[in-house]
């Protein structure tokens, strides 16, 4: 029995007061072992966030069951750490406050002094020691990330789901924080399910990738596992050729399975017009 | 400059949109006088200008007190009704002293007598007025929140409890203190009926009209700010499993303070207002009464008496006002 099993699951909103379905997911089936670094990576708006949500226990499915440990998810619990695109931090609590809450919550029976020990450890570990006071208005965007990861990770869950949590970040700190999120996992060696829209992202964390088709009713994609030895550097990957034949096999993949689902395919050529500005001006409008 | 031209179709050169920066000349000073006229000139101009028209109209109105006072008389009765205050409070001073003699008098010539301590019972001043009406509408404040607040989160978290309270709510809302005012001294006359001393009966009956005439706005804005928390953080609040108090403590309410906020202001306002007609009626000794009492009196100086109470109670309301968005301010996270 692997550690989470999703079977046969769909789910799918209804919209509207006409009370129209629409699906969303149908037919996953994703098995993941203990310890495994998944990537699932989709174009936006192909249903990756409710996959997530649906794990998390913050949605249930229509069909099908989502198991942890053989146990039904129903609810969200402490045993899933989740990590949101948007950072989602409590605006009113300090650095401290919003990872101490988690900690609370995690650790009931705790004493105080354990508590605080247990936040401070995991500022600590995203290396926001010197910040641990500021509010997040006064943090920058990967600053925010951190927190929430550290939030995530402070309240010791089983598996942690990162829904693009690098998404909105600058190219520079998501590289920055791509290479932390690495060696938080290799430490840790946590369960992480990371949903991105970026490839590179995912062969540089993952063991698997796995493509979510584009929705509506979205399914998986055929797996492609990374082997490359870790610890991956990004500056080596480049030059080399297993790392760029897995990375264009994924990405015809991707464009492949676009333009079956979405009709439509971008031509060869396209013949921009042959356009000059005009200036509206008095003398243009009364000739 | 070519940068900025753009051919139109005859060929004719025009200039883009682009403004033209100040041609080189400093307009720094003339832009602070500018300012400064802008933000201070401008009212003091206005409000001489009401004061010429309150004086050259108010002359030319008769009424049976004579007529109606301009602003140098109301300016007098200020200055008097100061003056009244500290001479009645000197009398005060001056009975206590005396009844403290007097007692010592007695005790040395009788060392069983039983001292007599009398209370003062002059009349109160005007800014003993001021003084009560403050405390009935904070009184009648704190009630109508600690009964808005619970009840606005409650209809927030849960839509059939908000559908449950939305007809009172809309029938509730727009009475007048004036109609709550004889019921709530006839309930209040029935249930409240300790005499010997406590609080006095009319001001309770000023601070509930106050707090049901007050609650509404911080009701529905507290609703409002708890039924729109963000999606996203109700989903941190159930990835972390939090238990329904934290959840209310720790999430719904920080996060709605803004709005709590904005609408405790709005109640605050409404609760000055409505205060001064429900002092009238049940003739709490506050600024209320003071205005219906000057009106009994009809004597010369009522008329200049009652625009003194007038301009006091909207300069007290400015500032409670003032005060209300200084605490509003603290409590914006989302600065």
């Amino acid at each position: 029995m692997a550690f989470l099993e999703l079977n046969n699951v769909s789910k799918s909103y209804v919209s509207g007061p006409g009370g129209k379905r629409l699906p969303v997911l149908e037919n996953i089936n994703l098995k993941v072992e203990e310890g495994e670094f998944i990537a699932i990576v989709g174009f936006s708006g192909s249903g990756k966030t409710t996959l997530i949500s649906l794990i998390a226990g913050l949605l249930n499915p229509d069909e099908g069951e989502i198991l942890l440990r053989g146990q039904p998810v129903l609810s969200p619990g402490p045993d899933r750490g989740v990590v949101f695109q948007n950072y989602s931090l409590l605006p009113w609590l300090s650095v401290y406050g919003n990872v101490r809450l988690a900690v609370g919550k995690a650790f009931p029976s705790w004493l105080p002094r354990q508590k605080d020990r247990q936040t401070h450890k995991f500022i600590d570990l995203v290396k926001l020691t010197p910040a641990v006071a500021k509010y997040p208005r006064e943090l920058s965007g990967g600053m925010r990330q951190r927190v929430a990861v550290a939030r995530a990770l402070a309240m010791n869950p089983q598996m942690l789901l990162l829904d693009e949590p690098l998404s909105a970040l600058d190219a520079l700190t998501r590289a920055t924080l791509q290479d932390e999120i690495e060696k938080i996992w290799e430490k840790e060696r946590k369960t992480v399910i990371l949903i991105t829209n970026d490839v590179d992202e995912g062969i540089l964390l993952a063991d698997r990738i796995i493509p979510l088709n584009p929705g509506p009713s979205a399914t998986l994609g055929p797996e492609f596992p990374i082997t490359l030895p870790r610890p991956r550097n990004r500056q080596q990957l480049n030059h080399d050729a297993r790392y760029k034949m897995i990375r264009n096999q994924i990405i015809e993949y991707l464009m492949d399975v676009r333009g079956d689902v979405a009709g439509f395919r971008v031509p060869e050529d396209l013949v921009l017009p042959d356009l000059e500005p005009r200036y509206v001006s008095s003398d243009s409008l009364k000739g | 400059m070519s940068d900025r031209m753009i051919k139109n179709k005859k060929g004719q050169v025009s200039l883009g949109a682009t403004a033209f920066p100040p041609n080189g000349l400093s307009l720094k000073a003339g832009d602070i006088l500018l300012k400064l006229w802008v933000s201070l000139g401008i009212p003091v101009a206005a409000f001489s200008i009401f004061i010429w028209l309150w004086s050259a109209g108010a002359a030319s109105v008769q009424t049976s007190l004579g007529t109606l006072p301009g602003p140098q008389a109301v300016f007098a009765q200020a200055g008097t009704l100061w003056q009244e205050h500290w001479e009645e409070k000197g009398k005060e001073k001056e009975f206590y002293f005396k009844q403290r003699e007097q007692n010592a008098q007695k005790l040395a010539q009788d060392p069983a007598y039983q001292v007599k301590a009398r209370k003062y019972t002059g009349k109160p001043t005007y800014l003993d007025q001021i003084i009560t009406s403050l405390i009935t509408v904070f009184t009648g404040f704190v009630i109508a929140s600690l009964v808005a607040i619970p009840i606005g989160i409650l209809c927030g978290l849960n839509r059939i409890i908000m559908i449950a309270f939305n007809p009172f709510i809309q029938i509730f809302k727009p009475v007048s203190p004036l109609a709550w005012l004889p019921l709530v001294t006839m309930i209040v006359s029935a249930v409240y009926t300790t005499q010997n001393g406590g609080i006095e009966k009319c001001f309770i009956i000023s601070a509930i009209t106050v707090s049901l005439c007050s609650l509404w706005p911080t009701l529905i804005n507290t609703a409002q700010g708890v039924s729109s928390i963000d999606k996203d953080i109700i989903n941190v609040s159930r990835v972390l499993n939090l238990g329904w108090f934290t959840h209310v403590f720790k999430i719904v309410l920080p996060s709605s303070l803004p709005l709590i906020f904005t609408g405790l202001r709005i109640s605050l306002g409404v609760g000055w207002m409505v205060l001064i007609a429900s002092e009238m009626l049940a003739q709490n000794p506050g600024l209320g009464k003071f205005v219906w009492d000057e009106f009994q009196n009809g004597s010369s100086n009522s008329l200049a008496r009652i625009m003194v109470a007038v301009l006091t109670i909207g300069v007290l309301g400015f500032i409670l006002d003032r005060l209300m968005v200084l605490l509003q301010k603290t409590v914006n996270f989302q600065k």
